[in-house]
């Protein structure tokens, strides 16, 4: 046990040594600042820009940031779309796999789009090294850019300043900032350059990255088997780093060919964590105040400390069939004990739990453990992190504006209580901001619950269950519930993909489960980055009055504990009675079914 | 708008050169140089041919000659090796996918009950007075990703008496070769440690011939 705990302080001491590092890096690159890659990315950033034909120096008003962000998310859309459909003609696919159908391809793009990064597909059955390098990782990179970007802009519109009246606000003071400069940016200058070393850190622990095809052989003891190779660790570095999840394998992180020893899971770990810790010192910079990051940051890691703790205590027991079957709930000198199923021996208890921990508060859909194999009260916690709807830490960008639209809705509740105007920096928060924080927050949420209500309540979700009793529930909802916070990992039994041989030769998707996740996933996505930008387009506008007397502190521990309660509250008045009927009747029964 | 949608087919282009094709290839170009082995997959090789990875179980098996419904031929485990955890996916390493095994699942207590009684069958003969108790849960649970190439410590000393009895080697010699082949915590903190199969069983192999 102690030797957990030690893991987990181990792992949180080296993310908050490198926050202030990247999260002061980001916040000078990010107010045009030089930075040390400057001097060798300078030229390159520049010659981005006449490539794209496009002025990095025109600020944007919201309207236009965000009409840039869907215009090239649809481009990206269609240009990867047309990879995983023309397979056939690719080179890079020695295996010489067909394209995919249709359908699971809609789901496909949708996720990859969107940073969901959900598998209906086998990774190394069906996808051509070709479609992983340049449209599924590519993507990675994209859609982690476009995250980022959002947060970026909205931070940007709450720590902007300005003087003079409030009427006739002109260009310059609308402006958020301009999209194709953050995304090159991001691209360029924080997820190329740390994904290319940390390729090759995973290479040199054992980690795929070859462009030969797979290698027959004969075994040990008998004849038999086919190792699937591919350029796998160029892949994993951005698949944690961007929060997104899409493993090279359909075992995902559990493969040892993507995280092949104990250190290769910690870095990979701590790539998913990076950015999104790191997001919040440069928030406190940018703001010019760090303890507002500071605020932000305890409030995150308070969550997600208590879901690590709980996941490992719940998994160091045996689940009920395990125990009614006569495994031993007791702890044997030499073995990890505890519940091992859908674990790998190298991780044992305490990585796995703190992986699961890890990618559910993020959006990182990767997994080194099996979730639906997780004891019930295990499996409780993904779906707990799930609907506090990315907020701690959450995924590359997204995790940061999602929080912060919490924090304004904390901040103007706890006007209410005071009896005061609310005001956030300085910034009042006024009706309008309200109600576009409302519909942000909550449209994730009813976005989920009507996708698994259609799967659940209609005869077309049945094509995609197959575990009996409220196992088949938990992983439906789950499913939903994942694709609608573009998280990506799976209860994974819920199908939306029938594939006979490798290949795709003769293979169909769950039409109903492959279109309504897709489009589930796409209006998660982009509705709420339409709120967040239309809050920003708000606030940038606004004048800071300087903080009196009776301002309400949001950098305090109250305020992070008002903070904490307006996020559980939230998440649990819209999810606790749907999880009822899954992970907590499993929890409360040794029944099985 | 029009210009949004120049702009973004351009970018999707460039940065689908950049990301898509010169980085993985510059990875790869830069791995196989310096990480060759690895990069490609850690193979074991013996007489000149390709005998699995380094990083994956394999199965050690014996074919009984017999077929079972599907036509599948019907394996028991080889005493003369260990054995890796078992695996939903018969020790696949070209197609992976999980046991979908809930802990509430009257059919997950029937694997379980099932794989109690192989490893007891097996290991019981050459380890008198084990009982369910005393199997460690590694060696009844499938791993995540089905080629898990670790059991655990407590594991493999219960197998070690069946595999040197059978090979007729002192104990003393094989739980010398479990001590080479484990995995320990990286720094003496992260993860678990873990014997590997696969590599043993070649050590083994080596001893005797």
């Amino acid at each position: 046990m102690a030797q957990g705990y030690l893991q987990f302080a181990v792992f949180f001491g080296a993310l908050v040594i490198a926050m202030p590092l990247l999260g002061g890096y980001m916040a000078r690159l990010f107010t045009g600042q030089r930075v040390f890659l400057s001097p060798l990315l300078g030229p390159v950033e520049r010659s981005t820009y006449r490539l794209l034909r496009t002025d990095p120096g025109a600020g944007q008003d919201w309207k236009a940031y965000a009409r840039s962000v869907l215009v090239f998310s649809f481009v990206g859309w269609l240009a990867l779309y047309l990879i995983l459909r023309t397979q056939t003609i690719q080179p890079f696919n020695p295996e010489g796999f067909h394209s995919g159908a249709w359908d699971v391809s809609f789901n496909t793009v949708s996720s990859f789009v969107t940073n969901t990064n959900w598998q209906f597909y086998g990774g190394e059955t069906t996808m051509s090294y070709f479609s992983q390098m340049t449209g599924l990782a590519v993507q990675n990179f994209l859609s982690a850019a476009v995250g980022i970007a959002i947060a970026i802009a909205l931070i940007r519109a709450i720590a902007k300043r300005r003087g003079g009246g409030g009427v006739g606000a002109d260009a310059a003071d609308r402006s958020i900032g301009n999209f194709w400069q953050d995304l090159t940016r991001a691209l360029l200058y924080v997820l190329l350059p740390i994904s290319i070393v940390a390729a090759l850190v995973l290479v040199s622990q054992g980690t795929l990255q070859t462009l030969a095809g797979s290698v027959g052989f004969h075994g040990i003891s008998r004849a038999s088997g086919e190792l699937a190779l591919g350029p796998v660790a160029s892949q994993e570095a951005i698949k944690e780093l961007g929060t997104n999840g899409g493993g090279f394998f359909n075992v995902n992180s559990a493969m040892p060919f993507e995280n092949p020893t104990t250190l290769s899971n910690f870095i990979e770990l701590w790539l998913i964590l990076l950015i999104p810790v790191s997001l919040t010192w440069t928030y406190g910079r940018m703001v010019r105040s760090r303890r507002q990051g500071y605020a932000i940051f305890s409030a995150m890691a308070v969550l997600f400390v208590i879901g690590v703790v709980v996941v490992y205590v719940a998994e160091l027991h045996v689940t009920p069939a395990q125990h009614l079957a006569g495994v031993t709930s007791h702890h044997i000198a030499g073995s990890t004990g505890g519940n091992m199923e859908g674990k790998e021996q190298r991780f044992g208890i305490a990585d796995s739990a703190l992986w699961t921990a890890v990618t559910t508060v993020t959006s990182c859909g990767a997994v080194n453990a099996a979730l639906q194999s997780l004891t019930a009260i295990g499996g409780l916690v993904p779906f707990a992190n799930l609907s506090l709807s990315e907020t701690i830490f959450g995924g590359v960008g997204t995790g940061m504006y999602s929080m912060l639209l919490y924090v304004l809705l904390a901040v103007f509740l706890g006007g209410l209580m005071v009896g005061r105007t609310p005001e956030y920096l300085g910034k009042k928060i006024e009706a309008r901001e309200i109600k576009l924080v409302t519909l942000g927050t909550l449209f994730t949420p009813l976005v989920a619950l009507v996708g698994a209500a259609l799967a659940t309540a209609s005869a077309y979700g049945k094509a995609s269950i197959y575990a009996e009793g409220p196992q088949g529930y938990s992983e439906t909802m789950y499913a939903y519930m994942s694709q609608a916070n573009n998280n990506g990992s799976a209860f994974a039994g819920y199908t939306g993909y029938v594939q006979p041989n490798p290949g795709n030769l003769g293979a169909h998707g769950v039409t109903f489960a492959d279109l309504a996740g897709g489009v589930v996933m796409v209006l998660a996505r982009f509705a709420p980055i339409l709120f967040v930008l239309a809050v920003a387009g708000v606030l940038v506008k606004k004048k800071a009055s300087p903080a009196g007397l009776g301002t309400m502190r949001t950098d305090t521990p109250t305020f992070v504990v008002l903070l904490l309660g307006v996020v559980v509250i939230v998440g649990a008045l819209t999810f606790l009675p749907a999880l009822l009927l899954g992970p907590v009747v499993q929890g409360l029964t040794t029944r099985l079914f | 708008m029009r210009k949004d949608l120049i702009t973004s087919a351009l970018a999707v282009v460039l940065f689908t050169l950049i990301l898509g094709l010169a980085y993985p290839l510059v990875v790869t170009g830069v791995s196989q140089v310096a990480f060759h082995d690895k990069a490609d997959g850690s193979q074991i090789t013996r007489d000149g041919k390709v005998v699995g990875s380094k990083l994956l179980a394999q199965p050690f098996v014996i074919d009984t000659g017999k077929k079972d419904g599907d036509g599948n031929p019907i394996t028991r485990p080889n005493p003369r090796y260990f054995q890796p955890r078992p695996s939903a996916t018969g020790y696949s390493a070209s197609a992976t996918y999980f046991s979908n095994r809930g802990p509430n699942q009257a059919s997950a207590r029937f694997f379980y009950r099932d794989a109690l009684a192989a490893y007891l069958q097996l290991e019981k003969p050459f380890t008198p007075g084990l009982t369910d108790a005393a199997v460690p849960v590694d060696a009844v649970t499938t791993s995540a990703s089905g080629v898990d190439p670790h059991i655990s410590p407590a594991n493999a000393r219960i197998q070690a008496n069946r595999v040197a009895k059978t090979r007729g080697l002192p104990l003393a010699r094989v739980e010398q070769l479990i001590a080479a082949n484990t995995d320990g915590r990286f720094l003496g903190v992260l993860g678990e440690p873990g014997v590997n199969v696969t590599q043993l069983n070649l050590a083994l192999d080596t001893v005797t011939a």
